[in-house]
């Protein structure tokens, strides 16, 4: 068996569909952010956010904030249709502002977390996430 | 609307005053993201767990806000830390206004 | 992206990369909760000429995929588990009867799962653990039959194969089941569809590589009823092989059918060895 114009086709057609998930416009991360920070200039460090580099399936895809000190934590998937994932408020008794839960990522794209800090600034992390196409989806 | 909606919680049985604890909850819920269409085309309107919290004795450990990206049977895990004996509480807020709650004890030596 | 076919054995499979293979570690070893030690590679049976190693399908996956399974509060198949364990004691059917009122606790069963699908001499006929399940539904209950790869049925077969984790999976292949094996193992040998695949031309010569971005597994069902992340929720091995089928572009048997009972005993009997591992997580 050869690869042949068929396969190639077929091949071809997955990944056209793959490309045609909806992505939000840079415009809803953007509005997103702004109605988090109110506009306030966003600092880096002080907040780690750990996911895989490659998820085996987007529909569950582990992610961990950690921003020691902070009052909240956004995080936004900048490439789904929607990019709100969730907002994590802690409280008084939260022994660590640290946090993990299993996110849907509609392919590849870029995973932000953004703290808020007790006194009003705001620090952010980022890191792209590869969703693969399966192979056999069965 | 979701159906066999069963919550889980895993939180040690004691601890020691101010030791940090690690709690973990996970909710059986589809999750529908309101982005999904059914066999005929029609958008499967969104139903979804779209705030949990927990709180131990009546103050918060945390507060999150769903959005639809979250996953199929939601999963947290978070820390708390636990002055005295007393209760965690445990709520979910459905879209369709179902409540689902679970309580558990922790005695602090 | 880059495209390379494979040439093994005379088959191309085709691996188109989107994004790069899933580091899985193959090397690495599954004790769930602690405490219950699964054998996730073991020496072929005897009776597998193509295989000299047989691995579950969990040494395949991604890290974060094969963590889901290590701990029972991870593994949101074990919500379903759950669900069963609460109807075990449900009183259904004319003879006014529960699973427990016959077996006491669903722990009682341990030994089951590793040895379905087997012969049942009253019934004459070979069994899945499905069908057995709906055998004591409807003979001893006086209850409605589930539908195969239903989800009260997966449920109640994830239950039972919670409670065997650990335990060798061991499927007899001869005597009154003998034809049966024959059967499975020629449709696992069969080529099917326009893509003119067989079980084996993925499976036992191809398992490790990719297929797009996919990382084939030997697609034992040691592990099954599965959680896929795909769909979240459990899925039955018939109606896995039926997606292993349709996606070589044939038409395939329907779940429940003599054929897909035939492969399903001689796809478990490939596993003897392993452990029973279900229900598990799988991408």
């Amino acid at each position: 068996m050869k690869l042949t114009r068929r396969h190639t086709l077929m091949l071809a057609m997955g990944s056209a569909a793959a490309a045609m998930l909806p992505m939000a416009s840079f415009g809803a991360t953007e509005d997103a952010i702004a109605a988090f920070t109110g506009g306030a200039e966003i600092g880096a460090g002080g907040i780690t956010l750990t996911a895989p580099e490659i998820a085996e399936n987007g529909n569950t895809v582990p992610i961990e904030v950690n921003a020691p000190g902070a009052a909240a934590i956004l995080v936004l998937a900048a490439g789904n249709p929607t990019p709100a994932v969730a907002t994590f408020n802690f409280g008084p008794l939260a022994a660590t502002q640290h946090a993990s839960t299993r996110v849907r990522l509609a392919g590849t794209q870029d995973v932000i977390a953004i703290a808020r800090m007790p006194d009003g600034s705001f620090v952010q992390a980022k890191q792209e996430v590869k969703v693969t196409i399966g192979g056999c989806g069965g | 609307m979701a159906e066999n909606v069963t919550p889980r919680v895993r939180v040690p049985r004691d601890a020691t005053a101010g030791e940090v604890i690690t709690i973990k909850t996970l909710i059986s819920h589809p999750m529908e993201s309101g982005q999904r269409k059914d066999g005929d085309g029609n958008v499967i309107p969104r139903s979804i767990i779209n705030r949990f919290t927990c709180t131990f004795n009546g103050e918060v450990v945390i507060d999150v806000t769903l959005e639809p990206a979250i996953s199929t049977n939601p999963y947290f895990e978070f820390e708390a830390v636990v002055p005295e004996s007393g209760t965690f509480a445990f709520t979910w807020y459905d879209d369709d206004g179902d409540v689902y709650t679970d309580t558990k004890e922790i005695a602090v030596s | 992206m880059y495209m390379k076919t494979l040439i093994k054995s005379g088959v191309a499979v085709i691996a188109l990369l989107a994004a790069g293979p899933v580091a899985a570690d193959e090397d690495a070893d599954l004790i769930i909760n602690d405490e219950i030690e699964i054998t996730v590679r073991a020496e072929a049976p005897a009776h597998v000429d193509g295989l000299r190693t047989i691995y579950s399908g969990w040494v395949f996956r991604a890290d974060e995929t094969q963590a889901l399974q290590m701990d029972d509060f991870e593994n949101p198949a074990m919500l379903f588990a759950d669900e069963a364990r609460e109807k075990w004691t449900r009183v259904e059917g004319s003879a006014e009867k529960s699973c427990a009122d016959c077996h006491g606790e669903p722990e009682s069963l341990a030994d089951a799962r590793g040895t379905y699908p087997k012969w049942n001499d009253q019934a004459q006929e070979v069994r899945t653990l499905a069908m057995q399940v709906n055998g004591c539904r409807t003979e001893q209950m006086g209850a409605e039959a589930w539908k195969y790869d239903s989800a009260e049925l997966l449920n109640m077969e994830a239950l039972l194969s919670s409670v065997a984790r650990g335990n060798p999976v061991n499927v007899a292949i001869d005597g009154p089941v003998a034809a049966t094996f024959e059967l499975g193992k020629e449709i696992y040998y069969s080529r099917f569809g326009q893509l003119d695949l067989s079980c084996a031309n993925c499976h036992e010569e191809n398992y490790g590589n990719n297929i797009r971005a996919d990382h084939l597994s030997q697609g034992q069902i040691n592990g099954f009823p599965t959680y896929r992340l795909k769909n979240a929720r459990l899925n039955g091995a018939q109606t896995r092989f039926r997606g292993c089928i349709r996606d070589t572009r044939a038409e395939t048997y329907a779940v429940g059918s003599e054929e897909f009972i035939a492969l399903e005993l001689y796809v478990a009997s490939r596993g003897n060895g392993l452990s029973v591992e279900g229900p598990s997580v799988r991408n």
